[in-house]
């Protein structure tokens, strides 16, 4: 019970990961929190769900649509609601507004395109059962362990070692430093802006195929979620947000098995409260200051 | 190679540069010296485009680089270490070395890497240790180190010495020189004026915004007003 408790719990956990790490790089660049992540993660979801059914392109070419449509969505984002605001001297609030425009644009935009009926996967993922010692798995969590821990692999390894990787660790750290070493901040802006959407429209795919519903307010709850998880593994730290997504989708997995299951979001934001009482700078978060700028 | 000519700039309503002119000839050593507020650290913010100048042109081996973006003109082969060294702090000391070379596809970055660390044995010591954990003095060699990946044909260097145990900063000052004599121009911008002015050949002297005098170093350092106001008085050995 524990054991597949467990499972349960990091299979949601490494989509708010997902979720997280988007909320977590935007931030790390630009200093500010991208509330559209939220609406772009649920236009992925719809994207993929579309691919699927409409066009019979299997599961992983959803995915992929579903990452470039994300990808889409934050250059357009980037273009028209960030760097305009960014050329002039305003608030450090006025980005922030921005994207909640967009994010109430998108959602509008999405119950005008899909209607605000929830909608699903075809059933072919979700019927199989795996039995490995005990546990049970499905297809479906199979899919989306290997899915979001593919994806988490790949991004550390990418920002460790190459070459844009490091360019854009080292703009989050300090712009003006990296612009001085002779990166051109203005590309890597846009480009972590795109990653970061692309890796929100994917989490749209897999957390639609693992609650089997997907509907245009999706993007508030899980928004939240992400947003919940940057400030719990500490503003801006990739780590921090891989390991809080998993904390609360475990968090929540259990308190709905021990019997709390109207609360779960309850207990699993109580959980975040306490956890930043003891740690104000979250879990991996240093004393300083974070962020670029 | 690097010609001011009537430079203006500021911050909203306050002029920190009023129309100075200044100019860096090749393979020199020349030295911007001031106190607080001068306005040296703005000249260099402006040089390196991360603050636009309200009039006046910049030339850099005679093109005029004014407005241009600044990771452009790290490519036309101007570099800055930084006031206050600007370390990349959670980035390790190699990584920091790598992130000065970004730009160059050539296969000679990693010569050059181990050029750095011939020089500063000590930054190969650390090249895993993040660029936070290192010292003031260590901190500082790796800036100069990670301006020099770039292969820059004129550095910039503001304010060295800041913040150094006195012996670290004649080995600073020991070091400038010797990039100098391997063929990089610099330009200097100091608040030790003694020592600024004893490996300079040239020198400005910047007071609030305004280019008060110019003239070869060791004329610059027995200037009478030089030496009351920067020297203590006292004639220079």
């Amino acid at each position: 019970m524990f054991w597949q408790q467990m499972v349960n719990g990091i299979t949601l956990g490494s989509t708010y990961a997902l979720i997280a790490l988007g909320y977590t790089l935007i931030f790390g660049v630009l200093n500010i929190v991208n509330m559209a992540h939220g609406e772009i993660f649920m236009f992925g979801a719809f994207v993929g769900l579309i691919l699927a059914t409409k066009f019979n392109i299997g599961i992983f070419g959803a995915l992929l649509g579903a990452m470039v449509a994300g990808a889409v969505l934050g250059y357009l984002m980037e273009r028209l609601a960030l760097r305009p605001l960014r050329r002039r001297k305003v608030s450090e609030l006025a980005p922030l507004i921005s994207t909640i425009g967009v994010s109430i644009f998108l959602e509008s935009l999405a119950l005008r395109l899909f209607g605000p009926q929830a909608q699903s996967f075809p059933g072919v993922y979700s019927t199989q059962l795996f039995e490995i010692g005990g546990l049970k798995i499905s297809a479906v969590q199979i899919l989306i362990l290997a899915i979001s821990f593919g994806l988490m692999l790949v991004l550390r390894f990418w920002l460790s070692k190459t070459q844009l990787g490091k360019s854009i660790r080292a703009t989050a750290e300090n712009i003006e430093t990296a612009n001085l070493l002779g990166v051109d901040t203005q590309k890597i802006i846009v480009l972590t802006v795109m990653l970061a959407s692309a890796l929100g429209g994917g989490a749209g795919v897999l957390v639609g195929l693992a609650f089997n519903a997907i509907e245009p307010t999706m993007g508030i709850t899980m928004g939240f979620k992400g947003l919940a998880v940057l400030i719990l593994g500490g503003l801006g730290n990739i780590t921090g947000a891989m390991v809080g997504g998993l904390l609360l989708g475990v968090a929540e997995v259990f308190s709905v098995a021990y019997g709390v299951s109207s609360y779960r979001d309850a207990v699993a934001f109580g959980l975040i409260i306490v956890l930043l009482f003891l740690r104000p700078q979250g879990l991996f978060g240093s004393q300083e200051q974070q962020g670029g700028r | 190679m690097l010609k001011i000519e009537q430079l203006a700039a500021g911050y909203g309503n306050i002029k920190a540069l009023k129309n100075i002119d200044l100019s860096v000839p090749v393979g020199s050593i020349v030295s911007l010296i001031g106190a607080n507020g001068a306005g040296k650290t703005t000249a260099m913010k402006v040089i390196m485009g991360l603050l636009k100048p309200d009039s006046g042109q910049i030339l850099f081996k005679g093109q005029n680089i004014n407005g241009v973006a600044t990771h452009k003109i790290v490519s036309a082969g101007l570099s800055l270490v930084p006031e206050g060294r600007n370390i990349l702090c959670r980035m390790t000391v190699l990584e920091n070395l790598e992130m000065g070379a970004c730009q160059r596809r050539d296969n000679e970055v990693q010569a050059d890497m181990k050029r750095i660390f011939r020089r500063f044995p000590i930054l190969e010591e650390r090249k895993s240790q993040l660029g936070g954990t290192l010292s003031g003095g260590q901190q500082q060699m790796l800036a100069i180190g990670r301006a020099l990946m770039s292969r820059p044909e004129l550095l910039l260097l503001d304010e060295p010495s800041m913040g150094l145990a006195p012996l670290v900063v004649s080995d600073i000052f020991k070091v400038i020189q010797e990039i100098n004599q391997e063929g990089t121009t610099i330009l200097l911008v100091e608040q030790n004026v003694r020592q600024a002015l004893k490996i300079a050949q040239y020198a400005y002297v910047l007071e609030t915004g305004k280019m008060i005098l110019h003239g070869q170093a060791k004329d610059i350092a027995n200037n009478p007003r030089v030496m009351e106001a920067y020297l203590g008085g006292k004639k220079v050995g």
